[in-house]
Order: C-alpha cells, then sequence, then structure tokens
C-alpha cells in the first residue's frame, strides 16, 4: 500500500513537471502574445514595457522563466495574474469548494439514476421499457448542458418562478456551504440535475449493455445452477462484475469535471467555479493563471485515476498486487 | 423396478430463429435410477447440452420451447414455478460445466462461491458453512484448503478449478449430478484425475451422476449405461458392454472408430464420419444420419427408424440395418485392420 501510494504520487509529479513545460511552451508559441504589453496598459512607452519586463523577468530566457514561475507558484506562492494583477492562488482556492460542490452532488445523481435505470432496462429487456429507457437516455446525452441550464433558468427562475412549483428557487449564485446549508443546496440543486443528465443518459447504456453481456457469462449460469434467486443473482453476480467498467469511467469524468470540465454548467449557473475561471484566463490569454488552473486539474485527474485503480482492486482481485 | 430418479418423456426443445425452427432436441426418453452412471455421447450440436440444461431449467433464451415431460422424484419439473426449480437446482440437481476457467465468478473468493450455495439452501451458522465448505475442497483433492479457500478463482490451475466446480456442485449433496463435458478443458493426465475423483465422490455420496461428453473414452470407464445422440435424437442406448462390444448404430461404429484403442491391432489411421451433422431445422427426410452413412440403402431414405430393441434387454438402437448385416459389416468401421485380417 506504501509503496502503491509512493508510485502514485512520483507519477503526479512527472504527469504536472510534463504538463506545466508543455502549457508554457505552447503558450509562447502562440503568436501575438506579449505579457508586458497586456499589463502595460494602453499606449505605453517602450521605457515602462522593458521595465515590465524586467520586473516580471521577461527579458530572460524561457527555462529561466519556466523556473520562476513554478517558483511563484509552488514556493512563495505569490504568483500575480497578467490581467488582474492579483494573486492567482487565492482565486483558484477560493473556485475549488463551488467546483466540487456541484461536481459531488451530480455525481451522486448520475450514480444513483444511472444505475436503477441501467439495472431497470437490463432486467426488463423484451418489453417495451427497455427501449423506452434508452431513448430517453440517448435524449440525456444529446441534449446540450448549455442549452438544458437556459431552459432551466427560464422555467424555474422566470416563466413559472411564482408559481408554487418553483419558488423556492433563490437567485442564480453560489453560497458556502459552511455559511448556510439549506441555500447550498437550494441554489445548487438545478445545477446538479442539468449537469448529470448527459452523465446518467450514458452511463445507463453502458451498464445495461455490460450487464447483458455479463448475463451471458458461464459464471452467471453456475451462479443460476446453484439455485439462487434471480435477484441474488443480478446484485452480488451480474451487477458487481459490470461495476468494473462503471467504475473505471467514472473516475475519469469526474476527474476532467473537477478539473474544470464542468465550465458550461458553472456558467449558464453563474457558479464561480474554476471552469469559469479557466474560461475567463484563457480568453484573456493570462498565463499565470492558466497556469494554475491547468496544474490543479492534473493534480485531481492523477488523483482520481489513483482512487480509481484503488477501488478497481477492490471490486476485481485479479488486478489485485501480490 | 423402483421408480426412476429421472424420466425424461419425450422431450423437445426447440429455438425459435430468424431462420425457422431449430429443434435442438427432437423428441428424447430416458431414465436415470439412483446412483447409475449415465454417459451422454454425441458430437457438438447433437442436443446433449441442450437435454440437460433443460432438465435443470437453465437455458434463459426467451425463444426456447419446451414439450414433454421432466420427472423427477415423481414431479413433473416442467410444471415447477421458478421458486420450486429453485429448490431443486443446486440442492437435488447440481451441474458442472466445460469450462472451469470461465465458470467460478473472478470476483469472489471460492470460499465465498461454495458458502453462498450452501447457504442458500441450508439454514447454517456462519462457521457451518465455511467448516463444509473446507471439508469439501479436501474431498475433491485440493491441498491445504484452510488456506485455498480464501484464494480467488484465478489463483488456481485449470484442472484445482475443476475440482472447486466439483465441491460446489455436491455440496448439498445432490441425488443427481450433471458433468457437461467436465473434462474437455483440461489436458489429458488432468482428465483422468477428474473421472478418477467423479467416481470415487458418486460412490462416496451415492448421487447419480449424468456424464455429457463427446468421447466415447471418457464414459469407456466409468458409465453404468451409455446414451448416443445424433441430430437431437437418440439413435442408441445400451449398457456399457453392449454399446463397446455389440455397437448396433452405424454411427456409434464412426465413434468407435475415431478413438484409438490399446485392445485392437494398431490401425493405420482413425476412421472418420464423413460430412457434417443435418440441418436442425430441415431434417433430412427418413434417418437423420443416411447423408453420412455408408451403409445406408433405400429404405432410410424413407422411413425414419424408430428406437427399438433388437438385440436384448435394455440395448435399443434405430436403425433399419438387419442384426446380422449390422454385425457383418461394423468392423469395417470400428477396426478396418481387424476386418481385413479376418
Amino acid at each position: 500500500m506504501a509503496a502503491f501510494i509512493i508510485r502514485r504520487l512520483l507519477w503526479m509529479l512527472v504527469v504536472l513537471f510534463a504538463i506545466t513545460v508543455l502549457v508554457f511552451l505552447i503558450f509562447f508559441a502562440t503568436p501575438g502574445v506579449d505579457p508586458a504589453r497586456q499589463m502595460a496598459g494602453r499606449n505605453p512607452s517602450a521605457a515602462t514595457i522593458r521595465s515590465i519586463k524586467h520586473e516580471f523577468g521577461l527579458d530572460r530566457s524561457l527555462p529561466v522563466r519556466y523556473g520562476l514561475m513554478m517558483k511563484h507558484m509552488f514556493i512563495s506562492r505569490d504568483l500575480i495574474s497578467y490581467g488582474s494583477h492579483t494573486r492567482v492562488i487565492p482565486e483558484v482556492v477560493s473556485a475549488t469548494p463551488v467546483t466540487l460542490s456541484l461536481v459531488f452532488g451530480a455525481a451522486v445523481i448520475w450514480i444513483v439514476f444511472s444505475i436503477l435505470t441501467g439495472v431497470a432496462a437490463a432486467v426488463l429487456r423484451g418489453t417495451i421499457f427497455d427501449p423506452f429507457l434508452m431513448i430517453l437516455a440517448l435524449i440525456g446525452i444529446s441534449v446540450p448542458v448549455f442549452w438544458l441550464g437556459e431552459v432551466v433558468n427560464l422555467v424555474t427562475q422566470s416563466r413559472l418562478h411564482d408559481s408554487f412549483l418553483f419558488s423556492w428557487v433563490p437567485p442564480l449564485g453560489y453560497t458556502p456551504l459552511t455559511q448556510d446549508p439549506f441555500m447550498w443546496f437550494k441554489q445548487l440543486f438545478f445545477p446538479w440535475l442539468t449537469l448529470s443528465v448527459l452523465y446518467i443518459g450514458f452511463y445507463a447504456r453502458v451498464l445495461r449493455a455490460n450487464l447483458i453481456e455479463t448475463d451471458s457469462e458461464d459464471y452467471i449460469r453456475t451462479a443460476r445452477a446453484k439455485g439462487l434467486s434471480e435477484r441474488r443473482v443480478l446484485f452480488r453476480h451480474t451487477l458487481r462484475t459490470s461495476m468494473i467498467t462503471f467504475v473505471s469511467l467514472f473516475g475519469l469524468d469526474f476527474a476532467v469535471l473537477v478539473g474544470g470540465g464542468a465550465l458550461l454548467t458553472e456558467v449558464v449557473f453563474g457558479l464561480p467555479g474554476v471552469g469559469l475561471l479557466t474560461y475567463n484566463s484563457l480568453t484573456s490569454l493570462d498565463l499565470p493563471v492558466i497556469m494554475t488552473t491547468v496544474v490543479y486539474a492534473a493534480f485531481f485527474i492523477t488523483l482520481a485515476s489513483a482512487l480509481v485503480d484503488l477501488v478497481y482492486a477492490w471490486l476485481d482481485p485479479r488486478v489485485r498486487l501480490a | 423396478m423402483a421408480e426412476p430418479l429421472l424420466e425424461v418423456k419425450d422431450l423437445k426443445v426447440s429455438f425459435r430463429t430468424e431462420d425457422g425452427l431449430v429443434r435442438a432436441v427432437d423428441g428424447i426418453s430416458f431414465t436415470v435410477d439412483e446412483g447409475e452412471v449415465v454417459g451422454i455421447v454425441g458430437e457438438s450440436g447433437s442436443g446433449k447440452s441442450v437435454t440437460m440444461m433443460s432438465v435443470m431449467r437453465l437455458i434463459t433464451d426467451p425463444n426456447v420451447i419446451y414439450e414433454g415431460e421432466i420427472v423427477y422424484k415423481g414431479r413433473n419439473l416442467m410444471g415447477l414455478s421458478q421458486d420450486a426449480m429453485r429448490e431443486v437446482r443446486g440442492e437435488e440437481i447440481a451441474m458442472i460445466f466445460q469450462d472451469p476457467m470461465t465458470s467460478l465468478n473472478p470476483v469472489y473468493t471460492i470460499g465465498w462461491q461454495i458458502e453462498e450455495q450452501l447457504n442458500e439452501h441450508n439454514d447454517l451458522k456462519k462457521g457451518q458453512a465455511r467448516r463444509r465448505a473446507i471439508d469439501l475442497l479436501a474431498q475433491v483433492g485440493i491441498p491445504r484448503p484452510e488456506q485455498r479457500i480464501n484464494d480467488y478463482p484465478h489463483q488456481f490451475s485449470g484442472g484445482m478449478r475443476q475440482r472447486v466446480m466439483i465441491a460446489l456442485g455436491l455440496s448439498c449433496n445432490p441425488d443427481l449430478l450433471i458433468a457437461d463435458e467436465p473434462t474437455t478443458a483440461l489436458d489429458v493426465t488432468i482428465q483422468a484425475q477428474i473421472l478418477e475423483l467423479i467416481k470415487n465422490l458418486k460412490r462416496d455420496f451415492g448421487s447419480a451422476v449424468v456424464l455429457i461428453t463427446h468421447d466415447l473414452g471418457v464414459v469407456a470407464d466409468i458409465a453404468d449405461r451409455i446414451l448416443v445422440m445424433y441430430a437431437g435424437r437418440i439413435v442408441e442406448e445400451g449398457n456399457k458392454e453392449q454399446i463397446f462390444y455389440d455397437p448396433q448404430h452405424p454411427y456409434t461404429w464412426g465413434l468407435l472408430g475415431s478413438i484409438a484403442r490399446l485392445d485392437r491391432p494398431k490401425p493405420r489411421r482413425l476412421t472418420t464420419i464423413t460430412g457434417q451433422p443435418p440441418s436442425l431445422i430441415n431434417r433430412p427426410r427418413g434417418c437423420s444420419f443416411r447423408p453420412r452413412c455408408p451403409q445406408a440403402f433405400d429404405r432410410c431414405s424413407v422411413e425414419d427408424p424408430a428406437l427399438t430393441a433388437k438385440v436384448g434387454d435394455g440395448h435399443l438402437d434405430a436403425c433399419h440395418l438387419s442384426v446380422e448385416d449390422k454385425r457383418a459389416r461394423r468392423d469395417a468401421t470400428i477396426s478396418p485392420e481387424l476386418a481385413e485380417s479376418a
């Protein structure tokens, strides 16, 4: 176990190094990028630009500049945004709980409902409910999240807001869990649903296919030959082995969302999360913010993949280390 | 004579497909007595597995159609509810399968899988089920069962896994054990060990055994009675001596001719049965074996031979040839060298 953690940490360092170098090089290879000019304001004199370049180390060679940026990010933790001239790390730190709240809640909903739907469809195969559920899932996958979010907002915030159904829905925004848990829940309720719709559809379809495939395995026939009830065969044998694929998919999707992939949902519902931060920094070519959010995302993705490996080993003894 | 343990009466199993009705089992009847070992022999697709899967009602294909009766201890299994059938499965009739590599659930320890079956059919305390599982593993010859019980299927070799499957099958002391090609996926030395094990356990547990195989050599040692199946029907039935020393059906001759035997002169080459089994959708007119039968004559293409006793008690065959013709001709197929020298 200790060896596993150490190996994973070392691996994380390698990933972080490679990804920061890559982002750094791509940024400076992008045509028209000049951080000094961005920071200098309108009509700057050549002397101002020169002094800014010197102050931020932008007149040094690329490797030195990279080193300086990493020093400011990890050691002195005082990396300054090119755009807003504020410190970047507190910004990311304050955006993180917003994204985590959104993604965790959505993940719970999507796990529960995709398992229910997938199992129901597999069990009801041969009846009208199976194609009905699968078409519903396909619609869920196909609906764009930004459109769905806007429609939800239109209904809950405007058209039907005054009806008894949605009068409880608070204005868009985010309230920290520690400040007002009830408000936190109310404001995140529709974002959770909106974000999870795509994943419920996708996971339900994957799970159904897996269940049906597993059902024809020899060991399921053995389970039936043992005289087990269909329910026990389904939950203890078929579902258990089908969860292996489910879990590996979940780990990746979850990490991508925590890493800023829930951007569209965050924008539509006005949630100041990491996705929104990344999006703004990309449009203004703000390297320090880009770099910090990339490091943040890479951290979560490697962390999630390590967790997935642990769960995977728990689910499937064949991949357990001796 | 006492009532047989299992009596299959005119069983027909068909599957609806896009090309038509596939008659996998086409009207077969046989009995299995208590403590008896019955071998069912035939090539792939002859309906042997489907027959025994039907006895367990394990076919999950929604397109299956059953006809006929399967009477077990006086009860028709075909008429039982799913719940009543579950009581029979595993507890009264157990089944072990061809491929031990895939027949055990890879994510549970073998102990868990044996205990699961014990707990399903008995009211046991946790420690009891575990002790019984360890006993069973010891009985099927797994060394250090106290430790191996916590291992997963992938930590066992093929032969050991088949032993685990046998332990699983015997865990509730079934009266009938169905072994569906239990040795096919194993190498020859392990095959012999597994057959020896089944033979010994049959004696210890007193279960009747139905052994399904495509290899007459496998049943030669342990079967009391042998059914030869072809294209969904029984073409010959008899005890071991009758089948091996006085075979009546040309298909049985072909099967016998295709195995290497130490009690006969060494043949230059083993004979084969030419051609393919017939389509189970459009059965040929007359005898199903006629297109592949070197002995076929006019009557074979017109009239379907019935399974009747012609040579002795309990020895049935479905062939139009006269007994004299059969005895005169069969050595040419079974053992050509012997026929030439005679």
